[in-house]
Order: structure tokens, then C-alpha cells, then sequence
């Protein structure tokens, strides 16, 4: 029923805002609530995930927002639309569902999982069709090969895939994601987490992601909620902040060790300042003398060699040049080089096995400069300070 | 399509698409195949070797086709009565127990059930003859409908529990009803195990139909039961062997359903 729920028409936006206030479910025969008086504001297109301890509560809350549990008090609207005056089965339809382990129907073609939403809706045979081989394509499966296949012939990433786009094929503007990535190795689940963000960068959803792992949680959400006992909100903020400026114990313990690795996740080389003073010689045509002489200028003792499309083949050192001939086989050659879309922990990773700096380079591997252990250590130290005001 | 959605789909596509059977299912496989000859073949032989032979009066009286097709025509009644009864009680009643509503009542009727298969099919048929002084078809028929329910029953309750909770949770959370998750992914998930318990039903439906003369049903037991009396061992071989191949068949038949009506997919 996505058409009873309102959408924002906002560019590339076709989430909608979910809000929940004083939101409780106590079951029978319990002392305590399990979820108590959730308030929260989930804005439209984002990807918000709700991290914390087992039994903390944050799937019961997630399960509110489509009802599989129902609120024992409060309130829930999606879009603006009130969740719990709607016919339970209708508002689900309009929501996005997607868990661990797929839960793909075992007797059902690939295709047939992923056309059951539409076909609860009515849709026509062609426009499902339609959109089943949209869906598969969008998720990178290829219909043709997996359009007829079972779950059971499928690897688990891939019935993870098809879980996703079973959970897209109505085009919901809310989806929830129950630790979807829960049960495949890690090599897929970091596959399946970079599919994720490049669908959401095309669907712009607002999406709700549960999930125990902090790592996945700064690596998906736009923002983060940390939850405790009784699903109660530590901090709700942007990975960001939360890494640089955890507001208690509980979060900090959550964040665990090495914040700053993990914030160097967040950033990438484009976004910082690097170094585009270094020395240079194309190869070819340069002599040694000339590249000694500029280094003594600059006050530098390596220089950097291209090659004639100005791709970084070596670092010369200036004694290394002393009575030769020509550049072609001085120096040591360059190893690890990082893009502008590397993250800072991937130019971490190139600077310590460098040895001091690491060649950053564009599209067609042209250079663009270096970067270096100080641009790093300056780049945490600033968000440090800039989010040291905002206690939580 | 990203590159390395490219590139994953091809690397996993190398997980075998045909799993090797197991060595239990290829056994099935193989007694799917001879069961039925089998059957054929010893049958042909016996009625070729009695019908054949010289037979005096007495056992021309019984061996003859007409009697031999209608006491068979009489067995194959009562066991297609005793299923079709049992598959439309049993099964709703399997459903009805499982529903949350419902499911304080199942020990009750799992009770009941176990009762009816412990206890001897003949004594449950005398009973309920004396009890009711009906004769033939149905007389035979309900005691041994009470007498075959379980496997059905159970299986029909034990098919939809062990369907897996996350399937359900996933069916409930995309929109679909309550009904629609139990008649488009409980049941046929189930399928396999109803039909496996419908299997051992029929088998008992037709082995214990051979009692039905007894309260004047009919049937290959009543062949048995003339050679007996009159001492005639050639009729009571070929009741022997009818009852015995006919039993075998209706097994067949519950096999060949299982591979045929459970859903693809649905079992490892």
C-alpha cells in the first residue's frame, strides 16, 4: 500500500519520516517493560540503526514501527500517517521486511519470493514480471541465471540479496532490516553492506537496520542509536559524533576500543588536506643533476617519478642520484598508492607500509599528491575538538 | 550492476546446483522402481498357478475372476473410504490444533489418537459392531478410521510446527495474512510429512481391511477366511498374496505421492 503512505518528494528522496513517541510494549506476566516510553524521530531517507546488546529491546522496537509487535502505549506515524490505526497487514505491505538469513520461502523460485509483495497488492502478471527482473537486476543478480533457481541453490549472500529485493519489490518508501548480514561471512557481509549503501545512494529509503555489531552500524548509518536496557536511547547521533564524543560509559564500552580507527572509516582522502609539494621528475626526460638540484632547492631528500601520463612509478632518494645517467631504474618502485575515495584507514594502511608517505591518485591513476601520517593524526584531532562541545 | 555484484554471482555460482541423494533416498528411488514389478510379477504368477491348475469344486467355487475381482473391488473400497475420511478429518483437525487458539486441545486428541492405534484394529472392529450392529462397508470402515488417524494427525501437526518460525515471521512481516501464510508456506511445507503419515495409514487401512470379514465387509480376507475352513491352501495363498500385494501397491502409490505432490524446495 505504498500509496496510502505519504512521500516526500524531496530530490532522491522516497523514504518517509517515521516517528515514535513514548512508544512502550510490556508483555503479560512481566515486571518490566521490555521497550519503555521510546521517543524518536527517524528522518525520511535516511538510514538510522539501532545498535546495542542482545535482548536490549532494539528489534521488539523495530518490530513495532510494522507491527509484528504490537505497542502496548504510544504513538507510531509513518509519513505523517497514524501506523496503528491501519489494518496490520496492509501497513506491512507498505513496509520493506527484511531478516536474518533471508527468510526466503524454500518452495518458491527466486522470482516467485521476491513477486509475493506485489502480488498481495493485486499488481498485474506484467508489471510484476517487470519489476521481479528490475529488482534482480538492481540487486546484481542476474535474472535470466536466478529468476527460476530455489534458495536452496543459492549461496547465502546471494539469498541475502534476494531478501533485499524481495523486501524493495513494492517499492516501499520504509524499510526495516532486522540483522540482515547476521548470518554470511565477513568478506560478504562488507559485499553486501557496500550494495546496501550504493542502493540506498540510488533509492534513498528511510530504512531502520538493527544490529549488534558497531562496526556495521558506523559503517551504514547516516545516524546511529545506541540502546540499552529496555531499549532505552544512550545516544542518538551521527557516527561521527558518537565516535568522536561518546555521551557515557555505555556507549563508550559499546564503541569499544580504537574509535579513532573506526573514524578514520568515515572519512576519505577527498576530504582531507593533502600534500601537493612534492618534488617531482618525468622520467623520460629528465636528468638526475636537474631532479638533485631541484630536491637541494626545496630542501627535500626523495622526489617522485612519473611516468609520461604522470603515473607515480618510483621515490628517488638524492644520493641515489649522484652519477647517473638517466631515471629509468633509480629509486624504489611505489607500492601501495590510495584513491580520493580510499577512506583514511585504507591511507593509514598505505602510509605505514610506505613508509612514511603514501601517493594519492585520481581516476586514471594520475597523481595527486601524497598524504601522511600528520595529515591523519591533524584530521582526528579536528573532529575531536569540533564535536568536544556537543555533550549529549 | 556493480562489478563486484559481477564478480561475487560468478564466484558462488560454482555451489553445486544438483545435491547428491542421499543413500536412503536413492534406496527410495530404487524401491519405487521394483516395488511395483515386483508386485505384478509374484501376483501374475500365483493367480496363473492356482487358476491354471486343477482345481476341484470346492476351490472353483472361490478362485474364479468375478469372486476374486469383487472381494478385491470390496478391499480397495474400504481403504479408499478409510484415507479419503481419514485425509478430510485428520488434516483440518492437524490445522486446527496448531493454531494458537486451538493449541491447549492437541494433547487432548494426540491422546485420544494414540489410544485408537493402541489398541487392537480386530477389538476396535468387534466393538463397535456389537456396539452398533451395523454390517459391512461402514462397519469396517469407522473403527478403522479411528484406528488409522494418527499418522495423519501427527504428522499433519508435527509438518506445520517444525516449518521454520522465521519463514512464518517472514511471511507475517512482508503483509501477507495469517491464512495466507498457513495455505502458501505452512501447508506445503508440511506437505512432505502429511503425505509420509497418509503413506503409513494407507498401508494400515489395507492390512487391517483384510479383518473386514468379520463384520461381513468383504474383502481378500475373506478368501483367507474360506481356505482356512475348508482347508483349501490354494485359496487361502492367493487371499495371502492379494491382500500382501495390494498392501504393497497402496505403498507405491503413497511413495510415488510423496516424490510427485511435496513442493520443490520444501525438504533438504
Amino acid at each position: 500500500m505504498t500509496e496510502t503512505l505519504d512521500q516526500p518528494t524531496e530530490q532522491g528522496v522516497s523514504g518517509a519520516e517515521i516517528r515514535l513517541e513514548k512508544v512502550t510494549k510490556k508483555y503479560p506476566n512481566t515486571a518490566a517493560p521490555a521497550v519503555e516510553e521510546f521517543s524518536m524521530t527517524i528522518p525520511a531517507g535516511k538510514v538510522v540503526v539501532f545498535v546495542g546488546p542482545s535482548g536490549c529491546g532494539k528489534t521488539t522496537t523495530m518490530r513495532m514501527i510494522n507491527r509484528m509487535v504490537e505497542p502496548t502505549s504510544g504513538v507510531i506515524t509513518i509519513g505523517g500517517q497514524d501506523a496503528l490505526s491501519l489494518d496490520a497487514d496492509e501497513l506491512r505491505r507498505g513496509i520493506g521486511y527484511a531478516i536474518q538469513q533471508a527468510g526466503l520461502f524454500p518452495h518458491y523460485t527466486v522470482a516467485q519470493n521476491i513477486a509475493v509483495v506485489p502480488g498481495l497488492l493485486k499488481w498485474d502478471k506484467k508489471r510484476i514480471d517487470a519489476r521481479v527482473e528490475e529488482m534482480m537486476d538492481l540487486v546484481g543478480l542476474d535474472p535470466g541465471t536466478f529468476a527460476k533457481r530455489l534458495p536452496r541453490q543459492l549461496s547465502g549472500g546471494q539469498q541475502q540479496r534476494v531478501g533485499v529485493a524481495r523486501a524493495l519489490a513494492a517499492d516501499p518508501p520504509v524499510l526495516l532490516m532486522d540483522e540482515p548480514f547476521g548470518a554470511v561471512d565477513p568478506i560478504t557481509r562488507g559485499n553486501l553492506q557496500d550494495e546496501l549503501l550504493r542502493l540506498q545512494s540510488e533509492l534513498g529509503k528511510t530504512i531502520v537496520f538493527v544490529t549488534h555489531d558497531f562496526d556495521e552500524a558506523v559503517k551504514l548509518g547516516d545516524k546511529i542509536a545506541v540502546l540499552g536496557d529496555r531499549s532505552s536511547i544512550q545516544q542518538y547521533d551521527t557516527p561521527d559524533a558518537i565516535l568522536a564524543n561518546p555521551a557515557n560509559d555505555t556507549v563508550a564500552g559499546f564503541v569499544g576500543a580504537g574509535a579513532s580507527l573506526k573514524q578514520l572509516t568515515l572519512m576519505r582522502v577527498r576530504d582531507v588536506q593533502y600534500h601537493t609539494d612534492e618534488v617531482l621528475a618525468v622520467g623520460d626526460h629528465e636528468r638526475p643533476a636537474a631532479v638533485a638540484e631541484k630536491l637541494t632547492k626545496a630542501g627535500r631528500v626523495y622526489a617522485l617519478v612519473l611516468d609520461a601520463r604522470k603515473r607515480p612509478q618510483r621515490w628517488v632518494h638524492v644520493r641515489e642520484l649522484a652519477g647517473r645517467q638517466d631515471l629509468s631504474t633509480v629509486g624504489k618502485p611505489v607500492g601501495d598508492s590510495v584513491s580520493v575515495q580510499s577512506t583514511l584507514q585504507d591511507a593509514l594502511e598505505a602510509i605505514l607500509t610506505e613508509g612514511g608517505r603514501a601517493v594519492v591518485t585520481g581516476n586514471r591513476g594520475e597523481l595527486l599528491g601524497t598524504i601522511d601520517i600528520d595529515t591523519v593524526t591533524s584530521v582526528i584531532a579536528n573532529v575531536r575538538e569540533e564535536h568536544a562541545g556537543d555533550e549529549a | 550492476m556493480t562489478a563486484v555484484a559481477e564478480g561475487l554471482a560468478g564466484i558462488s555460482e560454482t555451489r553445486s546446483f544438483e545435491e547428491k541423494p542421499s543413500v536412503a533416498r536413492r534406496s527410495d528411488r530404487i524401491r519405487l522402481f521394483i516395488q511395483p514389478i515386483a508386485v505384478v510379477v509374484i501376483v501374475a504368477a500365483v493367480l496363473t498357478w492356482v487358476l491354471a491348475g486343477d482345481l476341484n469344486a470346492n476351490e472353483s467355487e472361490t478362485l474364479n475372476l468375478p469372486t476374486i475381482l469383487t472381494l478385491t473391488g470390496q478391499h480397495i473400497l474400504i481403504t479408499l473410504v478409510v484415507s479419503v475420511l481419514v485425509v478430510v478429518i485428520a488434516v483440518p483437525l492437524g490445522i486446527a490444533l496448531t493454531r494458537p487458539a486451538l493449541k491447549w486441545l492437541s494433547p487432548v486428541f494426540l491422546a485420544i489418537a494414540n489410544i485408537g492405534q493402541a489398541a487392537p484394529a480386530l477389538g476396535v472392529i468387534v466393538l463397535f459392531f456389537l456396539w452398533t450392529g451395523i454390517e459391512g462397508l461402514w462397519a469396517v470402515s469407522i473403527p478403522l478410521i479411528f484406528y488409522t488417524l494418527l499418522p495423519v494427525l501427527r504428522n499433519t501437526m508435527v509438518g506445520i510446527q517444525q516449518v521454520d518460525r522465521s519463514l512464518i515471521d517472514a511471511g507475517r512481516g512482508i503483509g501477507m495474512s495469517a491464512s495466507g501464510v498457513l495455505f502458501k508456506v505452512e501447508l506445503p511445507l508440511a506437505v512432505p510429512l502429511i503425505l509420509a503419515g497418509l503413506r503409513t495409514a494407507l498401508v494400515l487401512a489395507v492390512g487391517t481391511a483384510t479383518l473386514a470379514f468379520f463384520v461381513n465387509g468383504g474383502g481378500l480376507g475373506e478368501l483367507i477366511d474360506t481356505g482356512y475352513k475348508l482347508q483349501l491352501n490354494s485359496v487361502m495363498y492367493v487371499g495371502a498374496v492379494l491382500a500382501i500385494g495390494l498392501a504393497l501397491l497402496v505403498d507405491w502409490l503413497g511413495g510415488m505421492a510423496e516424490v510427485w505432490l511435496s513442493p520443490k524446495g520444501a525438504s533438504e
